[in-house]
């Protein structure tokens, strides 16, 4: 009861000394309240963006009613899910069966390429700061187009097909995965690397025997996690013609086939869920249950 | 005297017997796991192949339209001469004032996407989480709810949008944050799901309600972590965003895709280097607040 009371009483009557803290250390007090400002200021201008971002798009209740009145006539002619018939049933799992192995040869030949790289750009293999700045900048414009847009590109160099996708993925993994092995080379302890270097071990054999067994074991665990990634990217690497499961999800949506698109839905859903599965248990069984 | 001294820690070599037993141990054990080693390779490779085949990768077409890409990267870069340079940049720059606006669109939507997306993430994964008590079918619904956002992947969302919507930034929007409140959902509830759990009981062991709890103790832990997931999250949207237009969701990849199916190569590259640039001011700059996030972190 006496608890509850006191809950009621405000600040004031609680610590009479306030006013006298608040006095003998007005710079804290004061430093405190000048960031009070400023986050305010700052929350103020986040919320003004937001909402002239809405404004722009052409937010309004009405058509948010609209439209999802829309979709819920959409998502409604969506079921069940049903592929219409046997043999595009079997089309589809041809689909997502490419797309599983785009993904998985994509990731793995990324890494590949990406391995020497990622020595390059670590500052502790290549002390030359331009090569490394150099290397690092390059892997940052590969990263920052997206795999869409790779995929767009090299379905103009090789034509329309999975072999366009592969290439799209190599190509942005190929930025992600640079960038990556070169910080866990970076975070790499030098004693091995001394202690061989010291007793007599080549520049070559400090980075075979003193770097790689510290972090093979990493990048494993990140190209399972890219894989796992990619196997959600390659659905959709369709949409402008680079094989995979997409083209089909496109088309299906674009031809108002709704029954077939949650068929295509549901089997990626479950694909998608079955390789984090299996890659989530291998990665636990490689590196342990730490983050990547 | 001095021809006595023996070092205290001589190594006597082993007798011949036991020391050929420990070397075929040895040599055994390495085997084995050089044959471990060995299958786990021949597995691999035959996945690759098997990848490969499943993918119709041929390298003869690879090596005979190899030429193509280099080509590709030199089509989209314009003549520009030394004497001429303003001249020539600003010619190939004609659309710039377009280009920038549609840019500025794409940043939009990203922003709108993530912030949206980021509100519903930051209120169902407290219902997603175990630290905080909920009923088991709420739990249950948020969770399955974040996990369907998270796996279907945001450019279907938007394709399916745009028919229900109409072409135009709103799908866009609308697709991101959805898709983000799946993703961030996941990270948020981890957050929560590892806070010191004291301040919570305290608050409950003195009277406080569900949302009290959450509001006192549960937020204040969480509050950077969370910022710091959405500003990554910002990032990956901006360049999802990029794409949008692809399927006529808005932004800049609108004209982009426009561009490239009328082998406008030289404007392909003017938009390209708009896109990468702005990316990376992006991740400059988010990756700056995340560090001073990290730094105030540590400091309290």
């Amino acid at each position: 009861m006496n608890n509850r009371s006191s809950s009621q009483t405000s600040l004031r009557d609680r610590f009479p000394e306030l006013g006298e803290m608040r006095g003998r250390y007005a710079e804290a007090f004061i430093g405190n309240r000048r960031d009070e400002v400023k986050a305010y200021l700052l929350i103020a201008a986040l919320i003004s963006l937001y909402g002239f971002g809405l404004y722009y798009v052409g937010f309004t209740p009405m058509m948010l009613i609209n439209g999802f009145g829309k979709f819920g006539i959409v998502v409604k002619a969506m079921m069940p899910p049903d592929p219409g018939s046997w043999d595009n049933a079997i089309v589809f799992m041809r689909g997502v069966i490419e797309t599983l192995a785009m993904a998985f040869f994509g990731t793995i030949c990324a890494a590949f390429l990406a391995l020497p790289f990622g020595f390059l750009a670590a500052r502790n293999i290549v002390s030359n700061s331009i090569i490394h700045h150099a290397v690092r900048r390059f892997l940052d414009i590969i990263r920052g187009i997206d795999t869409l847009i790779w995929a767009l590109i090299w379905v103009g160099v090789v034509g329309l097909g999975p072999f366009a996708g592969v290439l799209a993925i190599i190509t942005s993994d190929f930025g992600a995965f640079g960038k990556l092995f070169s910080e866990a080379i970076e975070a790499a302890d030098q004693k091995p690397v001394e202690g061989i270097v010291a007793s007599g071990g080549s520049r070559l054999e400090s980075i075979r025997f003193g770097i790689i067994p510290q972090i093979l074991p990493v990048l494993l665990g990140q190209v399972l996690y890219f894989f796992e990634s990619n196997t959600r990217t390659t659905t959709i690497i369709g949409i402008v013609g680079a094989g995979g499961i997409g083209l089909y999800l496109t088309e299906t949506i674009r031809t108002y086939l709704w029954e077939e698109t949650s068929f295509i839905i549901m089997l990626v859903l479950v694909t998608v869920a079955a390789i984090d599965f299996i890659s989530s248990k291998l990665r636990v069984a490689i590196i342990g249950s730490r983050p990547v | 005297m001095q021809g006595d001294f023996e070092l205290a820690t001589t190594i006597q070599p082993l007798p011949d017997e036991q020391n050929a037993r420990l070397q075929s141990q040895y040599a055994m054990a390495l085997a084995q796991k050089r044959r471990q080693m060995l299958l786990g390779a021949i597995i691999v490779v035959l996945l690759i192949l098997i990848a490969a085949f499943g993918a119709e990768v041929d390298p003869h077409k690879f090596v005979t339209n190899f030429w193509k890409f280099p080509r590709y990267f030199f089509d989209m870069t314009p003549h520009v001469g030394l004497s001429t340079f303003y001249d020539d940049v600003t010619e190939w720059y004609w659309g710039l004032g377009k280009w920038l606006k549609l840019m500025a669109e794409t940043l939009l939507i990203a922003y709108v996407g993530t912030v949206t997306g980021a509100v519903i993430a930051f209120v169902l994964a407290f219902f997603a989480s175990n630290s905080m008590e909920v009923s088991g079918w709420s739990k249950f619904l948020a969770r399955r709810f974040l996990e369907f956002c998270r796996t279907v992947p945001d450019i279907v969302f938007a394709l399916m949008f745009v028919v229900s919507f109409g072409l135009g930034p709103f799908p866009g929007v609308l697709a991101l944050a959805i898709h983000t409140s799946g993703a961030l959902g996941k990270l948020f509830s981890e957050v929560i799901d590892n806070i010191d759990m004291k301040p919570v009981e305290g608050l409950r062991a003195s009277g406080a309600s569900w949302s009290q709890q959450v509001r006192f103790a549960a937020v204040p832990q969480v509050l950077s972590n969370f910022t710091s997931y959405t500003l990554l999250r910002f990032e990956i949207n901006v360049r999802g965003a990029a794409v949008m237009g692809f399927v006529g969701a808005g932004g800049i990849g609108q004209l982009l895709i426009e561009y490239v199916r009328k082998f406008y190569y030289v404007d392909v590259g003017a938009v390209l280097i708009i896109i990468i640039l702005t990316v990376m001011m992006i991740d400059y700059g988010t990756e700056k607040i995340r560090h001073r996030l990290i730094a105030k972190e540590g400091m309290s």
